[in-house]
């Protein structure tokens, strides 16, 4: 009887669940299909959902056009860039907050957060005059500064949670047992917190490549990553569906991957360990 | 274990971020204050003057501000009923014996990881485009005149792609909070037969709440600056009708060259950031020593 009632809720749920997730992923699929059709499928009414004429040429006309590349590069750039000097900075400060606490260490961090809330819009005017000023408009330099900046507190803030929680007897143990600092880091230490570096590095990277307000506001051609290279296709004779959503699709596809791989210690990271 | 020795150690290794930081925040709130209380314009240069809080009042009393303001408190209200109650739904759903469960998670959590521009371009373009959108075709599926969305309802259009956006961020939120839910608890309510509704009002919902305040919390800090979305389906309009105070502060300094203006607007967006602010630190720092 008990078997019969969860078989018949277990159909209901599975199809309740598939059904949701198709309705929310749905925006994705249909972009990436319409990738994949002829501009003139692309408009087509009714909407061609599968037995159109599959072809590849809008991958092949964006991959061709030299800014797509161009565009790619600059976000890798952009990414990496603010997320290795987000380490370089950020990890002695954290190691430090968690290692070494001091009665102030608490209200930093918090202070540290608070810098988060402050709206870009408030800080645009000085921001974008400065760079004119100094010639940073548009440059790499300038916008892995702003994004460097802009994710530095939730780096410290991650790599503190997961820092705190490697145990401290271990590093005493390994004291007592000779180890010198060197390799206590090497050895002890490097292998508990490469896991919370690597997320960190996950989470970084999909707010860096993502981030629109500043590369829309600071770049145009030079240093413009994909989101201002997809916003250039809202012009009125931008309007190829096909290509617009070929590119799209390589412009989600790769953080997606890391997304998908990353989304539990996403939830750490954006909510700074507040809910478990 | 904190001897005087790490401890400067500890002082000369977080000194960086903190200074960085802490130009990073001041240098330009700074000023932008002070270029709030000055007449400035891009277009003439050198022609600064100093005016007070006229700026402010300007701002302030411009009708524009006012609309502006009424539809970012619209804009991040109805996104947050939205994905808060869909997310609770779409947790609860979640947290089912649902076959193939991962890669139905994997669909609910996609949209977070969409650029904004991809997602107001395709929702734009290929759904709601008023002749050849996937929408315009349901509709005279189902006998309705399609609607041109970005005309006859511009700010509901940005609400249901913003709201898309952040849906899966509440429920892969709050579905991990579900998770950590005694299953004994849960296990003995349903064998003393307490009907589900009850189980989810004084059970679940109470488990919940402090996942959900941080769900509104968050999201009201990056709502408050939506403008990719924006910025890319409507530039602001039909009229005044999707600006934000985020994009009417962009558009009074960089389409019309008033930075005295756009500051005033800034440092208004900083107040209004830094109310919803308090209560999200007060709630994490609670969170610090446990």
């Amino acid at each position: 009887m008990a078997r019969r009632i969860t078989t018949t809720r277990r159909i209901t749920v599975t199809a309740g669940g598939w059904l949701a997730g198709f309705i929310i992923f749905f925006p994705i699929l249909w972009m990436v299909l319409t990738s994949f059709k002829t501009e003139l499928d692309a408009f087509s009414t009714p909407p061609q959902f599968l037995f159109f004429h599959w072809t590849t040429e809008n991958y092949a006309i964006v991959q061709n056009r030299s800014d797509y590349i161009h565009h790619a590069m600059n976000s890798i750039i952009l990414a990496v860039g603010s997320t290795a000097l987000g380490l370089l900075i950020g990890i002695p400060a954290a190691w430090a907050m968690a290692f070494a606490p001091t009665k102030r260490t608490r209200s930093t961090l918090l202070w540290m957060l608070s810098t988060k809330m402050m709206p870009p819009v408030g800080v645009l005017v000085p921001i974008y005059l400065i760079f004119r000023d100094t010639g940073l408009l548009d440059t790499h330099g300038g916008l892995i500064f702003v994004e460097f900046m802009a994710n530095l507190p939730i780096i410290v803030w991650m790599l503190y949670t997961y820092f705190k929680e490697i145990p401290k007897d271990i590093l005493e143990a390994a004291r007592m047992d000779g180890a010198t600092v060197g390799k206590e880091l090497i050895y002890v230490l490097a292998p508990m917190a490469i896991p919370g570096i690597a997320s960190t590095v996950l989470l970084n990277i999909i707010l860096a490549w993502n981030e629109a307000f500043w590369t829309l506001n600071l770049t145009t051609v030079n240093a413009a990553p994909l989101t201002v290279f997809i916003a250039s296709y809202s012009s009125p004779e931008g309007l190829f569906w096909a290509k617009l959503s070929a590119a799209s699709t390589l412009a989600i596809a790769p953080i997606m991957v890391l997304g998908w791989f990353s989304q539990k210690q996403l939830v750490r990271g954006l909510t700074f360990g507040a809910v478990k | 274990m904190a001897t005087q020795q790490t401890t400067t150690l500890g002082r000369f290794l977080s000194a960086p971020s903190i200074i960085l930081l802490f130009l990073w925040m001041i240098v330009p709130l700074a000023m932008t204050i002070w270029f709030s209380l000055l007449r400035y314009n891009l277009l003439d240069p050198g022609q600064e003057t100093f005016v007070g809080f006229l700026n402010y009042r300007y701002f302030l009393t411009d009708p524009a501000f006012f609309t502006a303001l009424a539809n970012t408190l619209i804009l991040v209200g109805s996104v947050l009923v939205i994905t808060v109650v869909g997310g609770v739904l779409l947790a609860l759903l979640m947290d089912q014996p649902i076959l193939g469960r991962g890669i139905v998670r994997l669909m609910v959590i996609a949209p977070f990881f969409v650029m904004p521009t991809v997602s107001a371009l395709v929702w734009k373009n290929l759904l709601m485009h008023p002749v050849s959108g996937l929408f315009a075709w349901i509709a005279t599926l189902i006998g309705v005149q399609p609607i041109d969305w970005f005309t006859n309802v511009p700010l509901f259009s940005i609400v249901l792609i913003v709201a898309w956006q952040w849906l899966p961020f509440a429920t892969l939120i709050l579905l991990t909070a579900l998770q950590s839910m005694d299953e004994e608890q849960k296990e003995a309510a349903e064998m003393d037969g307490t009907p589900a509704l009850s189980f989810f009002i004084y059970m679940t919902l109470p488990h919940l709440a402090r996942a959900i305040t941080v769900v509104i919390l968050i999201e009201t800090i990056f709502l408050l600056s939506v403008f990719a979305e924006i910025f890319v389906t409507t530039g602001g309009g039909p009229g005044l009708q999707t600006t934000n105070i985020a994009f009417l502060v962009y558009a009074q300094a960089l389409l019309q060259y008033d930075v005295g203006g756009a500051s005033a607007g800034g440092i208004v967006a900083v107040i209004l950031a830094n109310i919803v602010a308090i209560f999200l630190v007060r709630l994490i720092g609670k969170n610090l020593d446990a």
